[in-house]
């Protein structure tokens, strides 16, 4: 129940860095599209709504009635804020490198406040109902970060955005995503890809249904319930079925035609793919024989790339009828 | 209506778990199903909640359903949401009437990365995104908000850090000791955010006779509802809680006494917003659970509070439960169940 520790959770599996990062290529529309232009020439604006508000930064429709929003209106480069809170360390990305405060700025003119940074010495020098103002960046490119930061208002407002030659209208943007983890394989396929280092294949069998999966996953699939005693299979297999692979692609490690394969290792329940090799492509036929072409043990590693591929034992085929049941 | 009834509970919390989603929820699902007496093939839906981004994989939820037993073939839904709204899925499949009972459940590994930048790929890709800006931030604006309002006070915040704690097992220190804590956040400090937490949870619905035959006391569910605002901060009143206060009246909260209320408020000050727009007088035990200061598993954590609500009515220890979930920044999304034990 909550707060228990889970004591089936083991001290030591294996993880990995991995890192997830790819960018989005997004159309701004015309309500985003005009006020991320505006922010390039140095100007901000808002929309109006039916009921009379403005809106900054504007949404495409009123978020109070659906409707869609009218006129644009230029409001000020300065304001009031809100709330804010005090960030003691900044991470990468963000708009400061030093402590800053992220701030609800309800900007002169406008109805609805925007969140940005407050370049402020220390927490100290903000307040709720404080003024701030903008603070360009010199080279705008259309994009909510055109407005380096907000500063605390001395009295004399926001200093002029420096001129940029015209463009045409913002109509896009890059929003990239980058995400990093540490990845446990979990409990069950750790110990399998330690197997892998040794050389074993070692399945696991349902308590349920009795069948040996490998590589074994946290629960049987078919049962729902985790996986019972440990079993080591042996590295040959039959072939159960198999594809050759004549596409070109990136990244592209075996010459072509080359055999992709499903084997169901002997003392095993479930086939796995991988690599045929050993034989040419057009002899590769279902009911081969097959053995794993293991790595020298000094170089396997955690992961089925320690098998370089299965290849002909030189056994007569299997008869068909000992792995229909895996077509 | 059709009555549809809480039958059984299960779940799993840790800091970090080096199992995986599967190995974790397993024994959790099973747990579920083996003390609401049913059998597995009795279980005519099957829903789940969860959110890729955390692991960092599309369609993980698939994976997942290792443990749900697939074959043969479900019938099954997921939300990428918290496991409460895959709860009130499962509620309203169940009002259908071809099938009596249904299996919700939920799971989420946070350890597994920076849950603040996973947290902030939920947020506008136009103006939020661009600067870095993510839901603990936000969390720390309401939080000010609510101060300058003067609806709560930095040591509110630290009493409800102190309560959930101490019902959590997590240690006696009180509010004042823990207002000596500098600030994350200003003006949150660490008690006032949730915990980073791997968990799974599981919940068993029964329709109707079936669900008085499974147990003597069935946690009834007699009004669930969800209601979503407007996702920019700076359009809301962040120190009210609208969409929990319409969510409350739909579901029926203030027809009658309330004994206890589990309350998803991952950050301290939620709760006391949430507290008031669900309009429970002071003599209702809040989150006995220990709340999200004591664990929060993103995208268990709500369904966590429905269980947790059942739980006290199955044991018969109350007779009405309210439990609340949420999602988005700042409370933007807000859906409240009551929960009764037959008369």
């Amino acid at each position: 129940m909550e707060g228990k520790q889970d004591p089936a959770s083991p001290a030591e599996a294996l993880s990995a860095p991995y890192v997830l990062a790819y960018t989005y290529r997004r159309s701004v529309g015309p309500v985003i599209g005009r006020f991320l232009t505006g922010l390039r020439e140095g100007r901000i604006e808002g929309v109006r709504t039916a009921a009379g508000r403005v809106l900054v930064p504007p949404a495409e429709y009123d978020p109070e009635t659906g409707a869609a929003v009218g006129d644009f209106v230029e409001v000020g480069a300065a304001g009031v804020v809100q709330s804010w809170c005090w960030v003691s360390e900044p991470r990468a990305g963000q708009p400061l490198d030093r402590p800053f405060a992220w701030a609800l700025v309800k900007l002169d003119g406008a109805d609805t406040a925007m969140v940005h940074a407050v370049d402020a010495p220390s927490p100290a020098a903000m307040r709720t109902g404080m003024r701030v103002c903008v603070r360009w960046r010199a080279e705008r490119v259309g994009s909510v970060r055109d407005i380096a930061c907000f500063v605390p208002d001395e009295g004399s407002g926001a200093s002029e955005a420096p001129p940029m030659p015209p463009a045409e209208p913002v109509r896009g943007m890059l929003s990239p995503v980058h995400l990093e983890f540490t990845i446990s394989p979990g409990a069950t396929l750790s110990r399998f890809l330690e197997g892998v280092v040794e050389g074993k294949l070692l399945g696991r069998r349902c308590p349920a249904c009795a069948k040996v999966y490998v590589p074994p996953k946290g629960a049987c699939p078919t049962c729902g319930v985790p996986f019972g005693d440990e079993v080591a299979v042996s590295d040959t297999g039959t072939v159960t079925s198999f594809c050759i692979v004549n596409v070109p692609f990136e990244g592209q490690t075996m010459k072509l035609p080359y055999t992709y394969g499903s084997v169901l290792l002997d003392g095993a329940d479930i086939p796995i793919l991988h690599l045929i090799s050993g034989i040419p492509a057009d002899e590769v036929r279902m009911g081969l024989r097959v053995r794993a072409e293991w790595l020298p043990a000094g170089e396997r590693r955690p992961t089925l790339e320690s098998i370089r591929w299965f290849a002909p034992t030189g056994e007569p085929d299997a008869a068909y009828e000992t792995f229909s049941e895996h077509q | 209506m059709r009555d549809v009834a809480i039958v059984s509970f299960a779940a799993s919390t840790t800091p970090h778990s080096n199992l995986d989603d599967v190995e974790m929820l397993a024994p959790v699902i099973h747990e579920a199903i083996e003390s609401s007496g049913l059998a597995r093939r009795e279980i005519g839906f099957t829903v789940s909640g969860s959110c890729d981004y955390l692991c960092g994989r599309p369609f993980s939820f698939l994976m997942a359903l290792d443990a749900a037993s697939a074959w043969p073939p479900i019938s099954e839904s997921h939300v990428e949401m918290d496991g409460a709204w895959a709860l009130y899925e499962a509620w309203v499949r169940l009002q259908i009437g071809d099938i009596d009972a249904a299996l919700v459940y939920a799971f989420g590994k946070a350890s597994q990365g920076d849950l603040n930048a996973v947290m902030a790929t939920q947020l506008d890709p136009y103006y939020l995104a661009p600067l870095g800006v993510d839901a603990e931030c936000f969390a720390a604006l309401q939080a000010r908000a609510m101060l300058d309002a003067g609806r709560c006070t930095e040591r509110d915040m630290a009493a409800v850090a102190a309560r959930g704690r101490r019902d959590a097992g997590l240690g006696a220190a009180s509010a004042d000791e823990l207002l000596r804590a500098p600030y994350k956040l200003a003006p949150l400090r660490a008690h006032d955010c949730p915990p980073v937490t791997d968990g799974v949870a599981a919940v068993v619905l029964v329709a109707g006779d079936r669900a008085r035959q499974l147990h003597k006391r069935p946690a009834w569910i007699r009004g669930i509802d969800h209601r979503i605002e407007a996702p920019s901060p700076g359009v809301r009143d962040l120190t009210r809680s609208p969409s929990t206060a319409l969510a409350a009246r739909a579901a029926g909260v203030g027809r009658a006494k309330v004994d206890l209320a589990e309350i998803h408020a991952p950050y301290t000050h939620q709760e006391i917003i949430v507290r008031e727009a669900l309009g429970l007088d002071a003599s209702v035990v809040i989150n006995p659970s220990g709340g999200a200061p004591g664990a929060h598993p993103v995208m268990s954590a709500g369904l966590i509070r429905v269980g947790e609500a059942a739980r006290r009515i199955l044991d018969g220890s109350a007779q009405r439960a309210v439990a609340h979930a949420t999602a988005g920044p700042c409370l933007q999304q807000n859906l409240v169940c009551v929960l009764e034990g037959e008369q």
